[in-house]
């Protein structure tokens, strides 16, 4: 139940068949579920050329770790997985892949939707996009 | 005490900095090391912050050699 951080472009696909081959036995899962995001070229009706996902590396891979345990423990579930781009993401390309493996699909659901929920509402992640009128943070409603 | 001060994204920008170590000679809050850190600027109604990587309160309280961190809402995802 890995949280990997990357700074390149990843196939989530790939990593899914990759991760499944190497750590989990075949016949013992009969559920996977997984949500993939993807980087949009639009965003609060404005063209988005770049983004750059900053992070706190530390404290984001602890959360990360921390949250993969926790779905283990509250769902049953037999295994999960995170990956999560930072640094500079063209639109087309993945940002996040969360995944669950169980036996049935109802507990492979909800954990999957557990992960990425709790990623976006806590990990420390923040988005700075590029656009036609120049750079902004993404929700940047800080007013001192 | 040490303390090792941390800014990131928008908060990052504002102070100008994204690092500072700050010495106390007694255990202060978080919202103290702010001031202390930050320069006079106001503390944004949003700023999460965090100690050794988990999220706390302003009033928490620090320990010698701690990591304090500030930072706007999160967007990852």
């Amino acid at each position: 139940m890995p949280a990997i951080l990357l700074d390149r472009v990843f196939n989530p696909w790939d990593e899914i068949q990759r991760y499944q081959t190497e750590e989990l036995r075949s016949g013992l899962y009969g559920a996977t579920a997984s949500f993939v995001g993807t980087m949009r070229d639009f965003n609060i009706d404005e063209k988005v050329s770049l983004m750059t996902l900053e992070h706190y590396p530390e404290m984001t891979q602890h959360f990360l770790n921390e949250l993969c345990n926790r779905c283990l423990k509250d769902y049953d579930i037999n295994n999960c997985l995170i990956v999560h781009r930072f640094g500079d993401i063209h639109p087309g390309e993945p940002i996040v892949l969360t995944a669950a493996w169980s036996a049935h699909r109802v507990q492979a659901f909800d954990a999957c939707r557990n992960l990425i929920e709790e990623l976006k509402s806590h990990a420390p992640f923040w988005k700075k996009e590029a656009t036609d009128k120049g750079e902004r943070w993404v929700h940047d409603d800080l007013k001192p | 005490m040490s303390i090792n001060v941390q800014f990131f994204a928008s908060l990052r920008e504002q102070q100008g900095k994204q690092q500072v170590t700050l010495e106390f000679t007694r255990p202060i809050t978080v919202l103290d090391i702010w001031s202390q850190a930050s320069d006079g600027l106001k503390m944004p109604n949003n700023t999460l912050c965090a100690i050794n990587m988990e999220y706390v309160k302003t009033d928490a309280v620090t320990n010698d050699g701690d990591e304090v961190a500030f930072f706007p809402p999160v967007t990852g995802g």
